[in-house]
């Protein structure tokens, strides 16, 4: 005897969080029944193997149904088909988005294309997170990307109202789609030990500071895309090292605020010459592309791994960073003050959380 | 021109992408009416049009506005090849021509496709104007309010019941017309979806036709079904009861148009100038056609209150004396019995399709009343004379009224009709409760009709083939024509379970006592009803869902053959699920059923019995002995080492059911009780038919002491399989209860937490002819168990709570399936009030005034004078039935007329199962012993729903929601309007199976579908929650090889508008209505 069809409905749709969750995380019927099995529901609720399936089988059926309706949260709030209360749908959709770290970290950054699609069983079995795990969560960003990508407006603002995310997964999804877009390298060995959170956080200041979005509120693709003008003028800053005096200058100030502050004086005082031409190399470098990517990898091998090697503290890079930047408004022949800060803190933020003691 | 209907479309939403070049859909939608049709312009490449419309006005006729159905199509705009469908939307605008309904409708529709389902949405605006007079357009019918409910609509006030409407309708079903070889499966759904649309407007107008004949302006209780009888057509069918209603004054009515007000409908009602159209087509004399198959019913049964099943064949003497006064009653209780009894005879079916009825309606139960009846299917040759069909379920309900008549009842109440269908085979069923109802509420004509009675009784009394011959006559009506004892027990809440027959003239052999609440009256040991527990009805402990469930297998024959042998398998069966029912209901201790439904389902090689039903233990009622085991052969130890272990299992579990439902009626003391105790201890012997050795019952010492023990004699494998199954019902599972009515007794305090959900199953079974019989009981009962044991687990989170009204339907769709829905509504209760309502609520009083609305229904019974004795000597004279008999069909006139008249070629086998039920009922009796009982003041837990309906903790609000529920109300909440009858039927076919998910994917989106347009078709009524819903059909059909799949569902019930209890306590208290209005009415209002 077999079961042929076996279906629940309720007016109100059922929802079983912990169900909903192993189905996120990709697991067959078969593997989400054994994981409950484990959970001992079956002691608590006094029940049999074959309830805990045809309960599962109906939630995965729903959840599919659901999915449809998911991949546009707008219209899962206004659709007629499912009866769920408000603060469900917004659960629904939260988790439905949610991503996981291990599988950012390795997506981010890279073209959102078939062919990174098609790379990602190895993003699994490094991650061991589940294909279809993967294949949601790349298909979340894919779609996030694709809808925005050419609006009008603040980034996280349409993110949210397309997809009605709560402020923290909105601005999570911001960075992912600005990293996308960009395709920031991240991936590299000397780049493993940043967290997502890192990455959003700096393109969250990359966002304000460096995209059209930060000069004119009204331009397409304006917190995606980078001010090109802007990484023009920054070859302007190459004045700073190319200038002897200038550096020698810029040198002298700094040591002269950081003197008795900071514990490293003397290594800080022999590497700034190579910290302060690092760091503007990376800026005079920006207008390519590929220098845009490499971003992050610059900052750290050219800033981050000095600092780290002559044992800079946090407060150290914190200290030196505010007088780098703030002493170049007295160097009187430096005439792009305005230039120096957008870029300075924004590379101050980035180095700030990129630096982890 | 009567009429004019107006439809704006304003815009559409999350359409499908139709191009798939551009992404986008270029939508425009046709508004048809009739045979009217108006066009939006195109919008353009989008998703989301606004098409803003003009008013599209339809000129139309009252009678198309009842009938027609509004079809509104969305299409593809398509240049060059022809424009493509995206779905439709159907709309019943019957909801907006009664006057006190809904002014608009408007909101956004799913666009539903048979073969694509719901495919976005549509924001349509439907207003109707009517031209004439309220007088005019009643003509038409237009105005009668429909209601699923199947008790008097909480918002209304019955002035009269009119009584039994019935009417139905055939066509040929579209799906089986030649043009269907050569048009799209979606052209054929929809012509199928529209036909009977068109159909159920068509009944509901006829019947409503009959209610303003009659007087009435509402039909309460309305049933409704389709029978899809395949090649040989299509069958609307319906039943209700018509009343008239009166709204009561509140803040609804204040909205009302002045000429809509409940006085002036009352005194509109009897006009009616409409020569009537309708042919009034149920009746005995109905000719039948000689074409027509027909089988002497394979089974005409009554169930009583009685541990034996009963054959109202035994009793025809009985059935026609019922109207004797019996000697427990005295006089004047007879004299009464006359009086109703003559009020009630006097119409053609004194039914009432209600299951609730405010308190002191009803004043006696007599028990189940139910007939089957087996016929062949022939194509209907004119679909405007549907003679045959109304002729079977005349029968039926002839045999129906006169089971009523031997229990001595003269109304059966909770009635209702199915039928079920395989090939070209059908069995029709009907069962209802037999009852006496309050004559107070029959006044105006009681004095007349007990005149008219008392002559047109004597000629009427027929006794056919009664054996005994002797026949008690106590006619002692010269009393006062007060009525004895009505006031005392209905306080008690014990009145509706006294007897209404004669003790002497048993129809059954039943075990009577005096009544453990009142000491006077005599009560059956058993009481078994198909309505819901009287509100005053006083309870002990808490309820149950009693399941007794069967399977039988049949040979595959075709045609005459295959009607016959169902025909001998039905008596089987149905006696088997009365002893599975008894079996349960007395290892749980109780001894009442409400709600009681037996549904019997014909598949090609098996037949499946399902009877579902809530135990309850009365308090009036003598608590029910124990089971007791005893063996056939008592020589093997190891045997009776068996047969103890079982007994102390069934003894264990007696005693955890007895807990798990409260049930702890106080012993009281012989002694104290005084002497009106009957014959106790008397111990009469029991055995199975089915067991040779009948005669070698074991005395075996009784565990239960003194009490009472049922025996159960396990000698065959049957009776072993019988105990198996007993012990093997799993329990519910602590938090939850369930029941198959409205309520379940004990629990009081509802929160608004509920949910309505629709599951269902179907099982394939693998070579069904190699497996045994009770291996297939077993699976069938297995499947029940398990389904239900699925739906305690999903609902987990509600705990505590209880399921209400669930609502099994067995099908057989193929040879090896079987099929189960289930549609009920589980509603968290708040567990510590509980136990705190149900010690408070005791006084009855107290109650009563609560109970929100009731106290104010004032029923009146409104006669139709006809000669009762003409009825009756058609009905039991032989000639009658030889008549029928020649003309081709053996019919069921009476039980005596059956069993002495079968002529036919099944006859034989007829009169064979006729005697074998005879020696069943002879053969099962009932031991008794000493009697407990307990006071009903002290301990009892009444029904305190209303009570509880208005504290509720949670309140939740949200605009958007609208619950469904199969109860006539919302617990913790108010209804303030109905806003009409939703009926709906929709067909979902697929050819791509496999990418829809499967069966379990593709029919699980079409419930959700269902649900989804139920909710807006109320959501645009302007309310927020359907009461009374049924799924009344679900028939899914499968092709897995050829990738397709086809269901139907057909769903109804009440739309109306509701507010919590938590909001309405800020506002103002309303005014109540009281008698004041029933003073305005004419001169047949009684109050």
């Amino acid at each position: 005897m077999a079961v042929e069809l076996d279906v629940f409905v309720g007016n109100t749709t059922l929802i079983d969080k912990d169900v909903y969750q192993l189905w996120l995380d990709g697991y067959s019927v078969n593997d989400a029944v054994a994981i409950r099995v484990q959970s001992g529901i079956l002691e608590q609720a006094g029940t049999t193997p074959d309830v805990l399936e045809s309960d599962t089988m109906d939630h995965y059926r729903a959840f599919q149904m659901l999915e449809r309706l998911l991949h546009s949260p707008p219209k899962l709030i206004n659709q007629l088909l499912f009866q769920i209360p408000p603060p469900m749908q917004a659960m629904l959709i939260e988790k439905y988005y949610t991503f996981e770290e291990p599988f950012v970290r390795e997506v981010l950054g890279k073209k959102l294309s078939k062919g990174t699609k098609k790379d990602l069983d190895d993003v699994s079995t490094k991650t061991a997170i589940t294909l279809k795990s993967c294949r949601r969560q790349f298909d979340n960003f894919k779609r996030v990307f694709k809808v925005v990508e050419e609006m009008k407006g603040p980034l996280v603002e349409n993110i949210q109202q397309n997809f009605l995310l709560s402020d923290r997964l909105a601005g999570d999804y911001a960075a992912v789609v600005f990293f996308a877009n960009s395709r920031f390298e991240t991936g590299k060995k000397k780049l493993q030990y940043l967290t997502f959170e890192d990455f959003a956080c700096c393109a969250e200041q990359l966002i304000q500071n460096w995209t059209l979005g930060a000069v004119d509120s009204m331009a397409d693709d304006m917190d995606v895309d980078l001010d090109r003008e802007f990484l023009q003028d920054l070859k302007d800053l190459k004045v700073l090292i190319t200038d002897k005096d200038l550096l020698d200058q810029h040198k002298s100030l700094v040591c002269t605020a950081l003197r008795g502050k900071v514990t490293i004086f003397t290594e800080m005082e022999s590497s700034f010459k190579n910290l302060s031409r690092g760091l503007i190399n990376i800026a005079t470098k920006l207008i390519h592309t590929k220098d845009v990517r490499d971003l992050f990898v610059d900052l750290v091998e050219k800033f981050i791994e000095p600092c780290k090697s002559d044992r800079w503290n946090i407060n150290d890079v914190c200290l030196f960073l505010t007088q780098y930047t703030n002493t170049a408004r007295a160097l009187d022949a430096f005439k792009h003050q305005c230039l120096w800060e957008r870029y300075m803190g924004t590379v101050k933020s980035c180095i700030l959380k990129m630096y982890h003691d | 021109m009567p009429g004019k209907l107006k439809v704006r479309i304003v815009a559409g939403r999350h359409l499908p992408v139709m191009d798939r070049a551009s992404d986008l859909t270029d939508a425009f939608v046709e508004v048809k009416f009739g045979n009217t049709t108006f066009k939006t312009d195109v919008f353009p490449k989008s998703l989301n049009p606004q098409w803003n419309s003009e008013w599209f006005k339809f000129e139309v006729d009252d009678e198309d506005l009842q009938d027609e159905p509004l079809q509104i199509t969305v299409l593809d705009h398509d240049t060059y090849s022809a424009n493509d469908a995206i779905g439709k939307v159907y709309i019943d605008i019957d909801p907006l021509l009664s006057n006190e309904a809904a002014a608009i409708l408007s909101g956004w529709f799913p666009i539903y496709d048979t073969i694509h389902g719901i495919r976005g949405e549509i924001n349509v605006m439907v207003k109707v104007d009517l031209f004439n007079d309220l007088n005019r357009f009643r003509q038409s019918s237009c105005g009668v309010k429909f209601f699923c409910t199947m008790s008097i609509p909480k918002c209304y006030k019955a002035v009269t019941i009119h009584g039994f409407v019935e009417e139905l309708v055939v066509n040929e079903d579209p799906e089986y017309q030649w043009i269907d070889r050569i048009r799209t499966p979606r052209a054929s759904n929809e012509a199928r979806q529209r036909l009977i649309s068109l159909m159920s407007g068509e009944l509901q107008r006829k019947i409503g036709l009959k209610v303003l004949e009659m007087g009435g302006n509402a039909v309460v209780g309305y049933l409704q079904c389709f029978d899809l009888e395949g090649e040989s057509g299509l069958v609307v069918r319906a039943i209700g009861t018509a009343c008239t209603l009166d709204k009561l004054s509140n803040t609804a009515t204040s909205l009302l148009p002045p000429c809509s007000s409940p006085s002036k409908d009352m005194k509109e009602v009897p006009f009616s100038e409409d020569p009537n159209p309708v042919t009034h087509s149920s009746g005995p004399s109905t000719p039948l056609k000689n074409q027509t198959y027909s089988f002497s019913p394979s089974k005409s049964y009554s169930r009583q209150s009685s541990s034996s099943d009963t054959d109202l064949s035994l009793t025809p003497k009985t059935g026609m004396g019922s109207g004797s006064g019996g000697k427990d009653g005295g006089p004047l209780k007879a004299l009464y019995r006359q009086q109703t009894q003559s009020a009630f005879e006097h119409r053609e079916f004194p039914f009432f399709t209600l299951t609730t009825f405010p308190s002191g309606f009803l004043v006696h139960v007599g028990g189940v009343v139910s007939a089957r009846s087996v016929k062949l299917l022939d194509r209907i040759h004119n679909p405007d004379e549907p003679e045959t069909r109304d002729a079977w379920w005349a029968e039926i309900r002839q045999e129906i009224k006169s089971h009523g008549k031997a229990l001595g009842c003269h109304a059966v109440v909770g009635y209702s009709e199915s039928t079920s269908i395989c090939e070209e085979v059908c069995i029709l069923s009907a069962s209802g409760t037999a009852a006496v109802l309050n004559p107070k509420m029959l006044q105006d004509c009681s004095m007349e009709g007990c005149s008219e009675h008392r002559l047109s009784r004597q000629p009427s009394f027929f006794s056919t083939g009664s054996e005994k011959g002797e026949f008690d006559f106590f006619l002692q009506c010269q009393d006062s024509a007060s009525i004895l004892g009505l006031d005392d027990p209905l306080s008690l809440g014990c009145n509706f379970c006294h007897i209404p027959y004669d003790e002497l003239n048993m129809p059954f052999p039943a075990h009577l006592t005096y009544c453990y609440v009142c000491r006077k009256q005599k009560v059956p040991d058993v009481l078994f009803t198909t309505i819901e527990p009287p509100l005053e009805a006083a309870v002990t402990g808490k309820g149950c869902l009693i399941q007794a469930r069967l399977c039988r297998q049949k040979k595959k024959t075709q045609g005459e053959a295959n009607a016959t042998a169902i025909s001998n398998l039905l008596p089987f069966m149905e006696y088997e699920l009365h002893t599975q029912l008894m079996n349960k209901l007395k290892l749980r201790a109780m001894n009442a059923l409400f709600g009681l439904r037996i549904q019997i389902t014909v598949g090609e090689n098996m037949l499946l019995g399902l009877a579902s039903a809530t135990g309850l233990y009365l308090t009036a009622l003598p608590s029910p002995g124990g089971i007791q085991v005893t063996g056939k052969t008592p020589s093997d130890s190891s045997y009776e080492q068996h047969i103890s272990n079982m007994q102390k299992k069934i003894n264990d579990m007696i005693i955890k059911n007895r807990e798990i439902y409260e049930i702890n009626p106080p012993e009281i003391l012989e002694e104290v009780l005084g002497s009106p105790i009957p014959e106790t201890r008397q111990r009469s012997r029991l055995f199975r038919s089915q067991s040779e050795s009948s005669d070698d019952v074991s005395e075996l010492d009784l565990s239960h002491g003194k009490k009472d023990a049922f025996v159960l004699e396990i000698d065959d494998a049957d009776a072993v399989e019988d105990i198996h199954s007993l012990l093997t019902d799993a329990p519910t599972p602590s938090g939850f209860y369930s029941c198959n009515t409205e309520i379940m007794p004990g629990i009081n305090n509802w929160t608004s937490d509920l949910q309505m959900f629709t599951s269902v199953r179907v099982f394939r079974l693998n070579n069904v002819t190699s497996l045994t019989s009770q291996w297939l009981n077993k699976a069938f009962s297995d499947l029940c168990e398990n389904l239900l044991k699925t739906l305690y687990f999903k609902l987990r989170s509600m705990v505590p709570c209880c399921l209400c009204h669930v609502n099994f339907n067995v099908a057989l769709p193929e040879d090896e399936l079987i099929q189960i829905a289930v549609t009920a509504v589980a509603i968290t209760y708040d567990k510590d009030q509980a136990q705190y309502v149900s010690k408070v609520c005791t006084d009855k009083t107290l109650l009563r005034a609560s109970a929100e609305n009731e106290e104010q229904l004032q029923f009146t019974l409104e006669l139709c004078m006809e000669s009762q004795s003409t009825q009756c000597a058609l009905l039991f004279s032989p000639s009658k039935a030889a008549e029928m008999t020649e003309s081709g069909s053996l019919q069921p006139v009476t039980p005596a007329a059956q069993r002495a008249t079968s002529v036919d070629y099944s006859s034989f086998a007829d009169r064979c199962s006729s005697w074998i039920e005879f020696i069943k009922q002879k053969a099962q009796t009932i031991r008794r012993g000493s009697i407990k009982t307990i006071s009903s003041l002290d301990k009892a837990s009444p029904l305190a729903e209303a009570q509880a309906r208005h504290r509720s903790p949670i309140s939740c609000t949200t605009s958007t929601v609208v619950e469904m529920t199969p109860l006539s109300f919302i617990p913790g909440a108010k209804i303030t309007k109905y806003l009409g009858i939703i009926n709906m039927f929709f067909i979902r076919e697929t050819t791509s199976l496999r990418e829809e998910g499967g069966v379990s994917g593709f029919l699980h989106a079409f419930i959700a579908e269902v649900f989804a347009m139920v909710r807006a078709h109320v959501a645009a009524l302007g309310g927020n929650a359907v009461v009374s819903y049924i799924m009344k059909q679900c028939v899914f059909m499968e092709n897995p090889n050829k990738n397709q799949a086809q269901c139907l569902i057909n769903v109804s019930g009440d739309a109306i508008n509701f507010v919590r209890d938590t909001d309405v306590e800020s506002a103002p208290s309303q005014s109540q209505a009281s008698g004041l209005q029933t003073g305005n009415g004419s001169g047949d209002v009684v109050t």
